[in-house]
């Protein structure tokens, strides 16, 4: 009966509401109006005179300073020494979080072991650890990854443990009717059920990586966009640092985008709230 | 043959939600369990299915004590539950895991084709109507081949019309390979309409009321004189096991 009914629905005329079309470049332009908007504003007060363009230049003036540092081919160079930093922090901090995250919110006896200190460490400021990393393991590339991962791991672990002690019983109800336990339980049944908590989680990490690699970045390092604050800083250069403050926003903005558009496919599935217009 | 002997729940609550309720069900018989709220009618399909373990008594088929879930039982819930995550194929093919792909797929087409959604295949389930999920929920339950078939108040939450196109459905379906079926539901005409044999229960504790043996040919039609003759008996029954509902909750 319910097929005669949408067999015939499906004959009707179609209805007269034009379905709406999707722009994305006109997405992408509106969500620049906004920026733009600011740096308008901010050349401008610049030009009136409204505060010293010395203490905080003007767009133009850091936009100058950004084309002289690609011309010269650094830009590129810190670019990417803080790209992979950002990059090998966030896979292990990501890798280690996701493991001991599931065991801890698979296993109620090893959560109530382990989590009470995970809490406790989190709750550690990022440059507390700096001095102690310096130590374990020198002033080079090491101490800076290791400090990113921990930056990286601490909201990936909450999202994974979180995600997972809030999976719907009557999911776990269908994966124990067909006989799933353990292993074949978390690979059908719980970690699908979690993937849309932990990719904001994922995306929660990596926005600390890109926080943290500025502090690991303050740990001596000759190249990197942290290096061009304190180089900037030191050398009373504000265009550059406000230059560098420029790139991390861009950086870690389209490295957020790539991991939203690499995870999507995998969410296809959802049935959620989109609000239009 | 299923047999359910002298089955005793009482949750860590102390909640004592079914008594020493006692059944034996025939290969390929369906029978509905209806009474009133807190009856242990979910209780007692639970305990079947081997989701929740008896404080007392067993469940036996073919010799076999169910203790956990089993192969040869399943359950389908007052709600779809698919895995939002899967297509309608796979949600179907989801207990078939240990077959190869060839097989599982044949499985799947032979089970879309069996609830009417041929084309559907591909599907997600947020793209269906709550009948159609539900249609896709008795496929995948039955695409292990079950010898005992639960169902928990299955068409519930659904609008009379589609409840009457899956109450037909579901008898097709069960044609077809003739397993063991147990039906909670609320509505008497369900039953009627499904059962030839139907368990009144009465609450705190859940028991058995009666059991009432149906006296009417298979699929009968919903407005015969005989068909209304035995629903009025059990809207009489059903009315005191509400009433004991109402007592025990001080209603």
């Amino acid at each position: 009966m319910t097929e005669v009914v949408e067999e015939r629905l499906a004959l009707l005329p179609s209805h007269p509401v034009k379905a709406k079309r999707s722009w994305p470049m006109a997405g992408i332009a509106l969500s620049m109006v906004f920026p733009l908007g600011l740096l308008l504003i901010w050349e401008a007060a610049a030009y009136a005179g409204l505060f010293n363009s010395r203490l905080l230049p003007p767009p133009s003036r850091v936009l100058a300073t950004l084309s002289g540092l690609a011309a010269s081919g650094e830009l590129a160079l810190h670019i990417w020494a803080t790209t992979v930093r950002v990059a090998l922090g966030f896979v292990f901090g990501a890798l280690a979080a996701t493991v001991i995250g599931a065991i801890v919110g698979y296993l109620a006896t090893i959560r109530r072991l382990v989590d009470p200190t995970l809490q406790a460490l989190r709750a550690i400021p990022s440059i507390a650890w700096v001095p102690l990393f310096i130590l374990w393991f020198g002033i080079f590339e090491t101490s800076k990854v290791v400090l990113i991962a921990v930056g990286v791991f601490f909201p990936v672990y909450l999202g994974v443990v979180g995600a997972l002690l809030s999976v719907d019983r009557k999911i776990v109800e269908v994966g124990r009717i067909f006989r799933l336990s353990g292993f074949d339980l978390v690979r059908r049944i719980l970690l699908p059920a979690v993937l849309p908590t932990f990719i904001i989680s994922l995306r929660a990490g990596l926005g600390l990586g890109w926080m943290f690699v500025v502090a690991a970045e303050f740990m001596g390092a000759s190249e990197g966009l942290g290096y061009l604050l304190v180089d900037g800083q030191q050398l009373g250069k504000p265009d550059q640092v406000m230059a560098a403050i420029l790139v991390f926003a861009i950086v870690g903005k389209l490295t957020d985008s790539l991991l939203v558009a690499v995870t999507t496919p995998f969410l296809r599935w959802q049935d959620n709230f989109r609000r239009e217009a | 043959m299923l047999d359910i002997r002298n089955l005793t729940k009482i949750y860590p609550n102390g909640q004592h939600a079914l008594d020493r309720f006692s059944l034996s069900l025939p290969r390929g018989e369906i029978t509905a369990v209806i009474g009133g709220s807190g009856c242990g009618k979910s209780t007692l399909l639970r305990l079947v299915s081997g989701l929740e373990t008896p404080t007392q008594g067993s469940v036996v088929i073919d010799d076999e004590t169910i203790d956990k879930p089993h192969p040869l039982v399943n359950l389908i819930f007052q709600e779809p539950r698919l895995l939002p995550w899967l297509t309608v194929a796979d949600n179907i093919g989801f207990g078939l895991a240990d077959l190869d792909r060839q097989k599982r797929d044949a499985i799947v087409s032979d089970g879309l084709e069996r609830v009417a959604l041929s084309g559907y295949g591909h599907r997600w389930p947020k793209e269906l109507s709550g009948g159609q999920a539900q249609r896709v929920a008795i496929a995948r339950a039955l695409a292990t081949n079950p010898e005992v078939l639960l169902l928990d108040e299955p068409f519930s939450a659904l609008d009379a019309f589609t409840r009457a196109d899956l109450q037909e459905h579901l008898l097709n379906i069960w044609d077809t390979s003739r397993p063991t079926m147990i039906i909670v539901t609320h509505d008497i005409d369900e039953a009627l309409f499904l059962a030839r044999r139907i368990v009144v229960m009465q609450p705190s504790p859940g028991r058995i009321l009666d059991v009432i043996d149906v006296d009417l040919p298979e699929r009968p039609d919903r407005h015969s004189e005989a068909f209304g003759a035995v629903r009025k008996n059990l809207l009489q029954l059903l009315h005191r096991s509400l009433q004991r509902t109402k007592a025990a909750s001080g209603g």
